[in-house]
């Protein structure tokens, strides 16, 4: 009994550092959604974008730290060509075709990234610890723990952004209320740009971890859709639904999968996500810690 | 000219009732059938018919499957794949072990059992709306690719994932020859076009363009919103369903989850962006330009000898595709065929309106 407490513990607790692998893409979703009311399908692809050129930059034989560093700018210019080839145009379209927008973007994304870098398997290693150690009697992994400590910096540096710059003062300003900032002189446009440029370094910092975890390769796209279930369970406008929402799934699909998953056949991890965030919304609409909607006549 | 404008108001109910309204486009209609029948078979070869013409025809009934959900009840899908998936593998279930079932009610049944699927997995579209229903109908693809790939009892717990199809008879008829399929899928074709056309027309369709264009007020006329959703999502997957039947038993000849991931989902929906949401004859002009500009885009690259390897070829196509779905929901929301229409609409009135 005590041992299968024990294989209990290190199911969960490998479940719910996956979880924050989950959290760190659906941190980007969030903040598009919340500054631009656009639901960005596309996220799984920036992911596999930013990872690959990082990749492929530091294919010519650069230092890993100092491609990431060239690898920004990149983001910069998609995030900018993002708000003024689509989002400028979109304003007032209804959320289902901007939707379509972001499926057709992603598209984009993932046909670039396998022109120009080719569609195989890149390594990633940027000295990520891969032993484990023991607590009590319990198996932790360390690299699972490092990307906890690293999603940790993120959403720090995130808060203090949001909280203690002008700039984030004004991305907060957009995310309450669109027609009010745009009054009180905050640029739409700006805000925009800034915002999925953040989105974008989250994403090369969710794609780098992800990279190193699984190889930098196109099904990165599909495991960021696992996000999607995230950020429902969360709330599409909280932070921290992004980041309890990853805990749960993680943490849900790893034991079901364990403990259930042979009774049904195994690898029940692509659509348990899914289920789990569909039965919770069934009873609470808009997500752990999502602003409620209220519909007006 | 081309059209008479004279004296074309409808004179009877009958005339009223009718489903191409002028006289001018019947005939046209007319030979296009005519056409469709009779020389397309004769003049096109083996190639054409059964790698271009019946998977257009097959996914058109998929396209049009998802425009009545999405385009006229206003519900996000992306679980066409999965509905597909359902209706193939229950028609190969039926045909294999109870022969006795004629093979076209086979694909009928395979398409209410994806009907049922729908109003399973549309039960979410009663309380979430939006992004929301497209995740979990997005849900539902994982979660058919999944039981599918795993429960080998789909596929009577054949060795290999992927299963083929031996021949089938219709009538009595062996379908072997790309024409017999040709036939086959066109009359499958034409009954449920012509359905979903009068389907729409009646108060079926309009109370599901009622929920798309405004919900509230839909509910306030008095119209069931949960049972016309759910009626919506059953009618759709049935589509959908009988379509992954075809696919299977007609196109692919084989069985494999494969053939229905979300890639195929995703192929749907950019068909009915492309042709014209909440439009059916939308739903082929889309089918028919998201299968022929892969064909085009190879032709083109073969013709100008571009040094392109076949992965490129692939990658400019998403990246087209892409872009082309961009360009119609930022530019032309209403797909080919709302150029379409207005391009009728001056044949209408030509040679009146040249200057204007």
């Amino acid at each position: 009994m005590f041992e299968d407490f024990q294989f209990f513990v290190e199911v969960l607790i490998s479940g719910l550092l996956t979880g924050i692998l989950y959290s760190l893409v659906a941190i980007g979703f969030v903040l598009i959604y919340k500054a631009s009311n656009v639901f960005n399908f596309a996220q799984g692809a920036m992911v596999l974008f930013a990872a690959t050129t990082l990749v492929g930059i530091s294919g010519f034989g650069l230092n890993i730290w100092f491609s990431a560093l060239l690898t920004i700018p990149v983001m910069a210019l998609l995030a900018y060509l993002v708000e003024i080839l689509i989002l400028r145009r979109m304003v007032n379209s209804t959320p289902i075709s901007m939707f379509m927008a972001t499926i057709g973007l992603s598209f984009v994304l993932l046909g670039l990234t396998q022109l120009i870098w080719g569609s195989g398997v890149h390594l990633l290693e940027f000295g990520l610890p891969s032993g484990q150690f023991i607590v009590g009697d319990v198996f932790i992994n360390q690299f699972d723990l490092s990307v906890a400590a690293i999603c940790a910096i993120l959403v720090a540096g995130l808060v203090i952004f949001f909280q203690h710059t002008k700039v984030g003062l004004s991305l907060r300003a957009v995310a309450e209320d669109h027609q009010a900032a745009v009054s009180v002189g905050v640029s739409l446009s700006k805000v925009w740009v800034i915002v999925w440029f953040i989105a974008g370094i989250v994403c090369l910092v969710t794609g780098m971890v992800w990279g190193a975890k699984l190889g930098v390769q196109p099904a990165l796209n599909l495991i960021a859709l696992k996000a999607l279930p995230v950020i429902v369970l969360g709330g599409l406008t909280s932070i921290p639904g992004a980041i309890v929402g990853g805990l749960i799934i993680g943490a849900s699909e790893k034991l079901f999968e364990v403990f259930l998953g042979s009774a049904f056949g195994g690898a029940t991890e692509s659509w348990v996500p899914y289920v789990v965030a569909i039965l919770f919304l069934l009873v609470k609409p808009s997500g752990l810690f999502g602003s409620t909607q209220i519909g007006r006549i | 000219m081309l059209y008479r404008i004279a004296r074309r108001l409808p004179s009877s109910h009958s005339d009223s009732l009718r489903i191409i309204a002028r006289k001018e486009d019947r005939a046209i209609a007319l030979v296009a059938g005519l056409f469709i029948l009779l020389v397309v078979p004769a003049i096109a070869g083996d190639y054409v018919l059964s790698a271009l013409l019946i998977p257009f025809l097959i996914l058109s009934i998929a396209a049009i499957g998802l425009n009545l959900v999405m385009g006229y009840a206003g519900q996000a899908s992306l679980g066409t794949g999965g509905f597909m998936a359902v209706g193939a593998y229950t028609s190969y279930k039926l045909a294999t072990n109870i022969p006795e079932i004629p093979i076209v009610l086979d694909f009928f049944l395979g398409g209410l059992a994806a009907a049922l699927a729908g109003i399973l997995f549309g039960l979410p579209s009663l309380r979430l709306k939006a992004f929301y229903l497209a995740i979990s109908t997005l849900a539902f693809q994982f979660f058919a690719e999944w039981l599918f790939s795993k429960v080998s009892w789909f596929w009577n717990d054949n060795a290999s994932g992927v299963v083929s199809i031996p021949a089938f008879d219709v009538l009595g008829i062996t379908i072997e020859g790309p024409r017999q399929s040709y036939y086959l899928v066109c009359a499958i074709v034409a009954i449920m076009t012509l359905a979903a056309v009068n389907l729409m027309r009646s108060h079926v369709g309009r109370r599901w363009m009622a929920i798309r264009d405004n919900e509230t007020a839909a509910r306030l006329m008095g119209i069931s919103v949960p049972a016309a959703k759910l009626q919506a999502f059953a009618i759709s997957s049935f589509y959908c369903g009988v379509a992954g039947a075809l696919w299977s038993f007609v196109y692919l000849k084989t069985l494999g989850v494969s053939s229905y991931s979300i890639d195929i989902s995703f192929k749907i929906i950019f068909m009915i962006v492309i042709g014209g949401m909440g439009t059916i004859l939308g739903s082929f002009i889309g089918a028919a330009f998201v299968l022929l500009m892969p064909v085009v885009l190879n032709a083109v690259t073969v013709a100008l000898s571009l040094p392109i390897d076949t992965g490129s070829v692939s990658s400019l196509e998403q990246i087209f595709f892409g872009v082309l779905v961009i360009y119609f929901v930022l530019v032309e929301p209403r797909g080919i065929m709302h150029l379409l229409g207005k391009l009728h609409k001056k044949l209408v009135s030509w040679p009146l309106n040249i200057g204007r």
